[in-house]
């Protein structure tokens, strides 16, 4: 019964990464402004596209993958600076609309540029798969997971060794008390929007050589990464992480076990029955609030 | 609260009546009468769920899942069992009903955006069950053979009667919230959005007032569902999926929250859109977004917003002057 499990393990666990980096890129632009970016899952789909896009027209695959995810995060400032700024003051249900029109933007451009095809991504390291422990190991899942925990490592560095990471966790804590000790919060806005377009694009690039991309990719991998957020206790960047993962593998063995036609559904009735017994997520903590 | 409210409503709804029943005889063609169709059906969606969102604060991102199981209830009701229309319409409305009462208990407890999500989940997994239950619903490919609406004994086969019967559904459900609106419950729906606790320590059972508006605007999808249902005698997977629910939410918002006339016009702006943008053919969809993004950032307050923002500025020149 338990014969396909090492494999399910492996491919959950290189889904849930890439699940977690967009959950990562969701925490970012919603501690630094309260808001849910539904737009995130386009920047996912443009990573993927934009290296294809890239290595197409001739760049080596490392310079692709770079041009695509510095391009997006361009995107991401650009989204931030012309459509959320201008808001100011707005309620948050307006701005999460917005995200809305701008993901409805960014898939009909990228249908425009790319067209309709799903396309492929060579990938980083040949497809010659590893055994291991009883599964077949692609490189490519290698490379999702170190990618993924060196972004984390290096997200880690950027929070606790840099002024400006501290002045984004700040913003985080309280936006009042942030610009009174002088932080820009509009400029650490624009540098979450800017760092959630990089690690979505690079979650997009590294798993595009594995599941393909289209242009239509987006919502259904943004959903995930809102789930593994909402898993994760929404806020934690690490928890948004760790519910990827959760979610990845969650995913995997239903899909194995139960039955694939159902596999996007699994992950989601995990996900309503812990929010059911546990609303504030896996590593949320209980919010008590003062009236 | 005082009746003259129930007849200053009565009145507006009256008149909207008319307004609506006037629209065919100014359309150039068939054509046009069914987009108006579907936006008296989003209309009436979208009211239901302003009364959620706009009134009481809470978000639903799987509300195309209720008008789905309705239409699908009856779908199969009328066809597989040969159920008189009535019967499954009844069944459609009362299964979207029982299953937002069951799901209302557990997911209204939570707030912001964990409800955002439960919400949303909720849906994706009865779109999923559309999709894949292919032997009760056809699968991805559709459901076809629905009977056409026929009530006793008269057959609604034209679409001017089609519109006719929408235009009166849509009237008494914008006369129905907007007494709502004016009730105690009304005011204690309104209460609990602004704080949970202050309406509490004033008596509001807020589970119970959750759990009423939620159901409310369950049946109303589940209403427009069923009615969707027996005009198109076509349903499909795609037409209830997350890519509809976040249209509702948009229909709300664009409109103008915690307007019943907003969700209105929201509702058939947003239906009517896409093919008045049918001229632009390869870039409607970008067209369609920038025009989503820019209302929405020069409109905070939404269409409703807007014009009762523009008629006080008509009035204030027009005494200017």
């Amino acid at each position: 019964m338990l014969s396909g499990a090492p494999q399910y393990l492996v491919s959950g666990l290189t889904q849930g990464a890439a699940y977690g980096l967009i959950g990562l890129g969701f925490t970012m632009i919603f501690n630094t402004t309260g808001i849910i970016n539904f737009a995130q899952g386009e920047f996912v789909m443009l990573g993927g596209m934009l290296a294809v896009w890239f290595a197409g027209s001739g760049l080596p695959l490392v310079a692709a993958v770079l041009c695509a995810c510095a391009a997006t995060a361009v995107v991401g400032a650009l989204m931030e600076r012309l459509t959320i700024r201008p808001l100011a003051g707005a309620p948050a249900i307006n701005a999460v609309i917005i995200t809305i029109g701008v993901s409805i933007l960014l898939r009909g451009g990228a249908m425009l540029a790319f067209g309709k095809d799903t396309v492929v991504l060579p990938a980083f390291s040949g497809v010659t798969p590893i055994m291991a422990l009883g599964a077949a190991i692609q490189p490519q899942s290698l490379w999702v997971l170190a990618v993924t925990l060196a972004l984390l490592a290096a997200l880690k560095l950027f929070f606790t060794a840099t002024l400006q990471g501290k002045a984004m966790l700040a913003c985080a804590c309280q936006k009042k008390a942030a610009s009174l000790v002088g932080i820009s919060v509009a400029r650490m806005a624009l540098l979450s929007f800017g760092i959630s377009g990089l690690i979505g694009a690079t979650a997009g690039a590294i798993l595009a050589p594995i599941t393909m991309t289209a242009y239509d990719v987006g919502m259904m991998l943004g959903l995930k990464g809102f789930a593994a957020c909402i898993l994760g206790g929404l806020g934690n960047p690490f928890g948004a992480a760790a519910g990827g993962l959760v979610l990845g593998v969650l995913e995997s063995f239903g899909a194995g076990y139960v039955a694939s036609g159902y596999k996007d559904a699994f992950a989601f009735i995990v996900l309503l029955l812990l929010l059911f017994v546990k609303p504030s997520g896996l590593f949320g903590k209980a919010g008590v609030e003062r009236v | 609260m005082k009746p003259a409210f129930f007849g200053i409503n009565a009145a507006q709804a009256g008149l909207f009546l008319a307004a609506l029943l006037a629209v065919p005889h100014l359309l150039p063609n068939e054509y046009y009468l069914s987009i108006c169709i579907l936006g008296c059906l989003s209309a009436v969606i979208a009211v239901g769920l302003n009364l959620l969102m706009g009134y009481a604060g809470q978000i639903s991102l799987g509300h195309a899942a209720f008008y789905g199981m309705a239409a699908y209830a009856t779908a199969i009701a009328t066809t597989r069992f040969s159920l008189p229309i009535p019967v499954g319409m009844a069944l459609g409305v009362l299964l979207s009903v029982a299953v937002a009462w069951i799901v209302a208990a557990p997911t209204l407890k939570l707030r912001g955006h964990y409800l955002a999500m439960a919400t949303l989940g909720f849906g994706i997994i009865v779109s999923i069950v559309f999709n894949e239950a292919v032997d009760y619903t056809g699968g991805p490919s559709g459901f076809v053979g629905i009977p056409r609406l026929s009530l006793a004994g008269y057959d609604f086969a034209s679409d001017l009667s089609y519109y006719n019967l929408m235009a009166v559904v849509l009237a008494l459900v914008v006369l129905m919230s907007l007494n709502l609106m004016r009730s105690r419950t009304g005011r204690a729906l309104r209460a609990l959005h602004v704080s949970e606790k202050a309406a509490a320590s004033l008596g509001v059972d807020i589970a119970a007032h959750k759990r009423f508006v939620f159901v409310l605007s369950a049946g109303l999808a589940g209403l427009a569902g069923v009615l969707y249902a027996h005009y198109l005698s076509f349903i499909a997977p795609a037409s209830f999926g997350f890519s509809f629910s976040v249209q509702l939410v948009v229909m709300v918002v664009l409109g103008g929250m915690a307007s019943v006339w907003g969700s209105v016009a929201g509702a058939f702006f947003l239906t009517a859109l896409p093919e008045a943008l049918r001229e632009f053919e390869d870039i409607d969809i970008l067209v369609y977004g920038a025009i989503l993004v820019l209302t929405i950032m020069f409109l905070p307050d939404g269409l409703a917003g807007g014009l009762s923002r523009l008629a006080r500025r008509l009035r204030r020149s027009g005494g200017a002057s």
